[in-house]
């Protein structure tokens, strides 16, 4: 190896050459090994599903029973379909403006050295485990909203109608609208993470100019950074609507696990994700077979809500790379 | 004054108070969650959790020393599988990629499997490895935790190797650098920072995860080191415990809480220290 010959030169030529083709073809089998789990979760959740396809057809859209143990076992997905909806549709309309507002306060309000503590606080929150929100949710956030918040709003709903069904019903500790509250705090963090990124992407130059002809805070956030960053926004909603679709272990402890459909959103039901995590382990046959169709519905709905978040999203980089 | 100013003041004074009402509601919560942790978890974490395994049912001594093992064991095969094939796959999306069709499809579905539901995840690998090994083991787990660490090194890896100057790889290649060695010794070395970041914040994520091991690696109530067979893990243990009627099982459970709770957080920070450190350059 000291005295480099021509005879060295060739082989090392080689040795580069065959190095070169050797990791282009390693990393180029790793990238399409990211599309082959794709194509592997949907067929293994297929084949899985099958037997109950087969059993209930499209039926099992539209029934509400869940009944595994009779026989033969009755499987509807109505419940849980309905509330992986209702929960993530509430747990939305409380995150939506909650996190809006504190990107808001992060990018426009909020002094320079409170900046990163507060970011850093809420992009902590997204990474506490799921499990802790779930037992948090179960030991303090249940009780505490079933001493307080379900009967104040139960009274004062009382004879109201459609509001008297809504908030209807003895208060709960596992209840649909506890699950949605911590839904809510954990997609919080998405929104307001995707909203402070956007934010910046303002043009400052279009904010001075707005504040320059004397409008408010207020008014330079509604008609300049929430217009020129819509898109995007939109974008980092879905996003977090598609976490609160699928998200299982902090739903699963409070939810209740009751198969119905149920007007109160205090009355305990059920998530797609809540009934596989509770009845999977042990179920066989034809329930096994139901709950994996339940988790191709979600993870279909998922699918096509991350789909179009990811097309949002990338239809503003396009728009900010011009 | 100007009416109209007045209103319009108004109206801004109202925002501006429910922005800050909005974050301080923000930064509660992670105050509220961490106090109920140290308040419930402080008081049983003692060296016996560390040194014991776990009890059976009604048992008042033990610990957490086999779900701790087996956490961490799932941990680290997780993320030794799939850390380097999110590189792989990254370094391809990143230097290889840009004129390939299959790229952007590539890019698309990664960013999607970031944020599919870990339970589903689960339910695949249920179909994949636990049904053809006729029964739920380590390896079934550790291989969950591969599937979620992918795509977030994959993201991870693809946009700190763009944030390499070309210039860098330029002069590498003028050298007569192979393209590889160009990619091992220039790319990686300028962006080591962020690709530590990225296996460090991949690793946060799936210490904590529960849905994935419910129905792969199961728990198990004894220690045991064979991958091809149930493992007991930390969060699983924690699922079952907490929702016992035994006071010491409970006890455990808040413990190994606070326990997964403090690693997962020191991650999430060291990783932000990490890539912080290098920015200001």
């Amino acid at each position: 190896m000291d005295v480099a010959g021509p005879y060295d030169r060739a082989k090392a030529l080689s040795a580069f050459k065959l190095g070169d083709s050797v990791f282009y073809w390693a990393t180029r089998i790793s990238a399409i090994s990211v599309l082959l789990i794709l194509g592997g979760i949907i067929i293994s959740l297929i084949i899985g599903a099958w037997p109950a396809m087969r059993e209930y057809g499209f039926a099992f859209l539209w029934t509400e029973r869940w009944a595994p143990a009779a026989d033969p076992p009755v499987l509807g997905a109505v419940g849980p379909v309905y509330g992986t909806l209702l929960t993530s549709l509430i747990a939305m309309a409380i995150a939506i403006p909650v996190g809006l507002g504190i990107a808001v306060f992060l990018t426009e309000l909020c002094p320079q050295w409170l900046r990163r503590p507060i970011g850093v606080a809420i992009e902590l929150l997204a990474g506490i485990p799921s499990i802790i929100y779930g037992m948090w949710g179960f030991f303090v956030l249940g009780p505490f909203l079933a001493d307080t918040f379900q009967p104040f709003m139960i009274r004062i709903c009382e004879g109201v109608p459609v509001l008297g069904t809504i908030f209807g019903g003895p208060p709960s500790y596992l209840s649909l609208f506890n699950a949605s509250l911590i839904l809510a705090i954990m997609v919080l963090p998405f929104i307001t993470a995707i909203s402070v990124d956007v934010f910046k992407t303002v043009p400052p130059v279009l904010k001075e100019a707005a504040y320059g002809v004397g409008c408010t805070t207020w008014e330079v956030v509604r008609s300049v950074v929430i217009p020129y960053t819509r898109v995007g926004v939109i974008g980092g909603v879905m996003l977090a609507l598609g976490r609160a679709l699928g998200e299982t272990m902090a739903v699963t402890f409070i939810i209740g696990n009751a198969f119905r459909v149920s007007g109160s959103i205090f009355a305990p039901g059920t998530t797609i994700s809540a009934a596989i995590a509770s009845e999977f382990a042990e179920s066989d046959g034809l329930h096994q077979s139901g709950l994996m169709l339940l988790g191709l519905l979600l993870f279909v709905l998922t699918f096509f809500v991350l789909a179009g978040a990811r097309l949002m999203l990338l239809r503003l980089e396009q728009k900010a790379g011009k | 004054m100007n009416p109209i100013y007045i209103k319009r003041r108004r109206s801004d004074i109202i925002i501006r108070f429910l922005c800050l009402a909005a974050a301080i509601f923000g930064v509660a919560w992670l105050a509220m969650i961490l106090f109920t942790l140290f308040y419930n978890g402080l008081t049983g974490l003692n060296l016996e959790i560390f040194t014991r395994n776990t009890p059976p049912p009604g048992s008042t001594e033990g610990g957490l020393l086999n779900a701790i093992i087996g956490s961490i064991m799932m941990t680290a095969i997780g993320v030794g599988i799939g850390a380097p094939l999110g590189m792989f796959a990254g370094t391809y999306l990143a230097e290889y990629g840009k004129h390939d069709k299959l790229s952007p499809v590539i890019r698309f579905i990664n960013d999607i499997l970031l944020s599919a539901p870990s339970i589903i995840i689960g339910l695949f690998i249920y179909g994949a490895v636990v049904v053809p090994m006729r029964g739920f083991s380590a390896i079934a787990g550790a291989l969950a935790l591969a599937v979620i660490v992918i795509p977030v090194v994959v993201r991870t890896a693809e946009d700190m190797l763009r944030l390499v100057p070309n210039p860098l790889r330029e002069a590498a290649s003028a050298l007569g650098l192979p393209r590889s060695l160009v990619i091992r010794k220039i790319a990686y070395r300028s962006a080591r920072a962020g690709l530590i970041t990225g296996i460090l914040l991949a690793t946060a994520r799936v210490a904590g995860e529960t849905a994935p091991l419910l129905f792969t690696a199961l728990s198990n109530q004894f220690f045991s080191l064979d991958l091809a067979r149930s493992m007991a893990n930390l969060p699983v243990t924690i699922n079952n415990f907490v929702q016992s009627p035994y006071p010491y099982w409970k006890q455990l459970a808040w413990s190994g809480a606070l326990l997964i709770t403090l690693t997962v957080l020191a991650l999430n920070i060291g990783a932000r220290m990490i890539s912080a450190e290098r920015k200001p350059k």
